[in-house]
């Protein structure tokens, strides 16, 4: 039996029909080729699937297709608005906090989760708030300093914004 | 074409490889599924030793989607996995990708199933009965190794695959004239790699009877190169690629099961094939790293000057023997366990046995970890033993700047080296002076606080060919790469590198840019495509992607520079001694106006009629570097931990290295392979370790019970660094890859033993949980203290 459901994915509505044991990660991946969210492992330690639902970071290989009706989903695909990088993005170049890229997707949803609920996370904040997300290739240090590096920018972006607006 | 006279060796360019991945875009096998693709599931034996009496798959043939089931018999035309090691009297077993009488290890592969999804195919091998009839198991090396151990090969009536020994100068008048002998067993435990991306495998029939491969692997032409031997396919009609792949660490540096099978299925069944481990089937189906244990016997002078090192070890090498695996703990251990040190009598012996526990081959370092391990921690229980500082004990004894190129006895060349200058560097980053009133401040806080040293030398740049070839390794050490200038001046680079997240891309291209005078952003570079590299690329493994490929990327990159002197010079009518080539220009000698253009020679190359006589029209050429020599990194590491003895925690609060790769050619991927590096060693000290059971099952099979460690685990590290050109190629450089991993194990045990030291604790095996080291300071706490 399958399920239609619908949710909005990277901004766009849809309405799919899945099956009811499909993984989120299975949905987003095998039938919507995002590919930008990876598997890493099967017992949720590695973080590489996480993705945002309404608002949190989640892990979308220990979530049910079907658990997503009615959610908006960001995948990696969506966090460069009108060719301009998230921040984040940005951040994880400049610092140098990516090598193999492949934990790099899972890296930059998690740290967003982090950074929309504590936008001046301290360094041990950053580190707990990363512990769900295995880097093989950077050792975290480059990772944390980007996190840091874009809490500041994206605290300064919304003065300038502001700023902005003003005029 | 941007013309500029920067030079971009040395500078900290941004890497090309990042835009794709942070935005999700990077293609990686997985990610790979061609029209019609059939998807791979293996049954695993549960049993680590066992015979297969009888294999029924008619229920599992039946279930919807399923395409077949074949066993070993049915695919033994993919012929035997490779071995590309030849040590000498090496018993090699022979190794299929399905096993057909006999399982060797719990997760050796006994049948496959084809299906039309990935979940039809599991659900079918989860119905496919097997009757296996157990055998005796044995996973110990040294117990496999004894008489009346369970026999895993019957066609070579031992366990014992090598016995491999290497002597110099006169080790017993070494023990004769000692003044102290440090005896200890040191054991490097067992690892999982743990590359974030799973292996993964997808292979397409093309049209004309050739194969599309696409692998997560470190080395795509040896994938290419025994499909084509094994599948009897003409090599140009297999192309290999290994897109994005991530990460790799030597587990990812062999032709495995699933690579032959899914290749083999695809050219028999006429469809493409694809198989990606789960990481709980990874954990089995994949080398593990190290597991390898050595009595050692250190003799030295009373004032800390060693005499000899004398050491036996027995090391695992699993069921099978993988690509590299007899060299591991033999070729590239025993070899630079003298380290940073002049040592006047050697006499090393290490037995490989076979034990029925999956194959252990190259992971992140590959046996000069164990040995920097065996030589530094042994360093520190001299010192300990004579009441010498480390510092001091290490000085003592190091290899003198003046030496170089100094002959080990074990007749490796170092090329240059500079110890005492890292050591001092990273003595000033600790304040190793101050060190004892922050011991004794924690001491105050009822913490044990520790201070570890770990001086360096590794092995890059693999290898000399003529070395690889007396050393038993069955294949050439070149590398090679290949340069295309467009006739609009737009130039890519073909390396025979396979990165996996080491910037291959930025750094070739800064290499290039300076040979030409343009921008790395007007480069592009390629790799990992059989189809589009040189003839032979080696791949990336033992760091020796920019000591050996990064020099052949360089080598071709000059050989056109010559050439576009040359055009340059007559097409300004001068001779070619009057004109030079900079900033992008070839101009006569004081007169910068007289000038062509690297784009205008470029285009000349092609149009070809105002060229000098006879000269070849285009702009391209291939190089293949052999070096003439290894080189040899070093530096030093200085961990300092503090120890809860109430609940055994060991907490590094701070870390610096000052490391010596020779000449760097991007500061920012260097500083990051050293992290990254660090890390992974810490993970060896604190945290991991492969568990098995009496039976041979994997305790530790999965991310819950196996830690890597995490963002919260491990600290920031302080990093310096000197240079000390190689003399060895003509960039000058050496490799930094391992460096990190080889070095920080040791220094972090080094500063655990030091805090332990307070309480008589001498040594410790990794990891150092909790509760090890809780257990070790109860039975060091003498019992009318205890509570």
């Amino acid at each position: 039996m399958r399920h239609a459901i619908t949710l909005t994915i990277n901004g766009a509505a849809k309405t799919i029909e899945v099956d009811p044991s499909q993984l989120l990660v299975e949905l987003l991946r095998d039938t919507l080729g995002l590919t930008g969210t990876h598997v890493g492992c099967d017992t949720s330690q590695c973080g590489a699937c996480s993705v945002m639902v309404d608002g949190r970071a989640a892990k979308s290989c220990t979530m049910l297709a079907v658990q997503a009706d009615g959610a908006t989903v960001i995948t990696i695909e969506g966090f460069a608005k009108g060719g301009q990088l998230h921040p984040l993005q940005a951040a994880f170049t400049k610092e140098h906090a990516l090598q193999c890229g492949f934990c790099t997707p899972g890296m930059i949803i998690s740290s967003a989760d982090l950074l929309s609920r504590t936008p001046d996370p301290s360094e041990a904040e950053i580190r707990h708030a990363l512990a769900g997300n295995l880097c093989r290739c950077t050792g975290y240090q480059n990772i944390v300093a980007a996190v840091k590096s874009a809490a500041a920018q994206m605290r300064q972006a919304p003065a300038a914004a502001t700023a902005e607006a003003r005029r | 074409m941007t013309a500029t006279a920067t030079p971009y060796i040395g500078s900290r360019v941004q890497r090309k490889e990042d835009p794709k991945l942070i935005k999700g875009e990077g293609i990686y096998t997985d990610d790979v599924t061609p029209p019609g693709t059939l998807h791979l599931a293996l049954v695993r034996s549960p049993h680590a030793h066992a015979r297969i009496n009888k294999i029924d798959a008619s229920a599992a043939k039946r279930q919807p989607g399923v395409v077949t089931v074949l066993t070993g018999a049915d695919t033994a035309a993919t012929g035997p996995l490779p071995c590309f090691i030849t040590l000498p009297n090496l018993k090699s077993a022979k190794h299929f990708p399905i096993a057909s009488d006999r399982a060797r290890y719990s997760g050796d592969a006994v049948a496959v199933v084809v299906a039309d999804s990935r979940r039809a195919a599991k659900a079918a091998a989860a119905m496919i009965e097997v009757e296996y009839e157990p055998l005796p198991v044995v996973i110990d090396a040294r117990a496999a190794a004894a008489p009346g151990a369970p026999i895993l090969h019957e066609e070579l009536g031992t366990n014992i695959a090598y016995v491999y020994p290497v002597k110099g100068g006169d080790i017993d008048k070494a023990f004769r004239e000692a003044d102290v002998v440090i005896k200890h067993r040191i054991k490097n435990q067992r690892l999982i790699p743990n590359a974030i991306e799973p292996r993964s495998v997808v292979v397409r029939p093309d049209e004309g009877g050739g194969l599309t491969v696409w692998t997560s692997t470190q080395i795509p032409h040896f994938v290419q190169l025994i499909t084509s031997l094994n599948l009897g396919l003409s090599q140009n009609k297999v192309r290999v690629i290994a897109p994005e792949v991530g990460g790799g660490f030597g587990s990812k540096l062999n032709v495995y099961a699933e690579e032959l099978l899914a290749a083999f299925l695809a050219k028999t069944l006429g469809r493409p094939m694809k198989w990606t481990e789960e990481r709980r089937e990874g954990y089995l189906a994949t080398i593990h790293g190290r597991d390898i244990v050595e009595d050692v016997e250190l003799a030295a002078k009373k004032d800390g000057t060693i005499t000899g090192l004398r050491i036996r070890g027995y090391a695992n090498l699993g069921a099978y023997l993988q690509a590299f695996a007899p060299v591991i703990e033999t070729v590239l251990h025993i070899f630079i366990i003298p380290g940073a040190y002049r040592i006047p009598a050697f006499d090393c012996e290490i037995t490989g046995v076979y034990t029925n526990t999956t194959p252990t081959d190259a992971y992140r370092g590959a046996g000069r970890p164990e040995a920097t391990y065996l030589i530094e921690t042994t360093m520190n229980m001299l010192a300990r033993e004579l009441g010498i500082d480390q510092a001091e004990v290490r000085r003592r004894n190091f290899v003198p700047k003046t030496a170089f190129p100094y002959t080990t006895i074990t007749t490796l060349a170092y090329d240059s080296g500079d110890y005492d200058q890292t050591l001092d560097k990273a003595l000033a980053m600790a304040d190793y002076a101050g060190f004892e009133k922050r011991r004794a401040e924690a001491k105050s806080r009822g913490m044990l606080r520790g201070i570890g040293l770990s001086s360096y030398v590794e092995i890059c740049g693999l290898a000399p060919s003529k070395a690889n070839h007396a050393l038993g390794v069955g294949w050439g050490g070149y590398e090679s790469a290949r340069i295309r200038v467009h006739p609009t001046g737009a130039v890519q680079v073909f390396t025979g590198t396979s990165p996996h997240g080491q910037g291959h891309e930025t750094s070739w291209s800064q290499i290039v840019a300076d040979s030409f005078g343009i921008s790395p952003d007007d480069i592009e570079v390629r790799h990992g495509d059989t189809f589009e590299s040189p003839g032979m690329g080696v791949g990336t493994f033992g760091s020796r992607s920019l000591a050996v490929g990064g020099v052949a990327v360089h080598k071709a990159a000059e050989k056109l520079r010559e050439k576009i002197k040359l055009i340059g010079a007559h097409m300004l009518e001068a001779s070619p001694e009057d004109v030079v080539f900079e900033g992008g220009k070839v101009h006569v000698k004081g007169v910068p106006d007289k000038a062509k253009t690297f784009g205008e020679i470029v285009f000349q190359s092609y149009m070809a009629f105002n060229m000098p006589d006879g000269m070849e029209p285009g702009m391209e050429a291939t190089y293949y570097y052999d070096p003439t020599n290894f080189t040899f990194p070093f530096g030093t590491h200085i961990a300092e931990v503090e120890i809860d003895p109430e609940v055994g925690t060991t907490k590094i609060v701070h870390y610096v290295a000052c490391d010596d790769c020779g000449v760097q050619i991007n500061p920012m991927i260097v500083e990051g392979q050293l992290q990254g590096g660090i890390v992974q060693g810490i993970g060896q000290a604190l945290y991991e370790g492969a568990v098995y059971d009496d039976n041979g099952q994997l305790l530790s099979g999965s991310m819950m019970e196996y830690h890597v460690p995490t963002a919260a685990d491990v600290p920031n590290v302080e990093l310096s660094h000197t240079v000390t050109p190689s003399p060895v190629n003509p960039l000058g450089v050496k490799g930094i890859g391992e460096a990190g991993t080889i070095a920080s194990t040791p220094a972090v045990v080094n500063a655990a033993l030091d805090a332990l030291g307070t309480l008589g604790i001498k040594t410790i095996d990794m990891p150092l949980t909790p509760e090890r080291v809780w257990r070790a300071i109860k039975d060091a706490t003498p019992k009318e203290v205890r509570k």
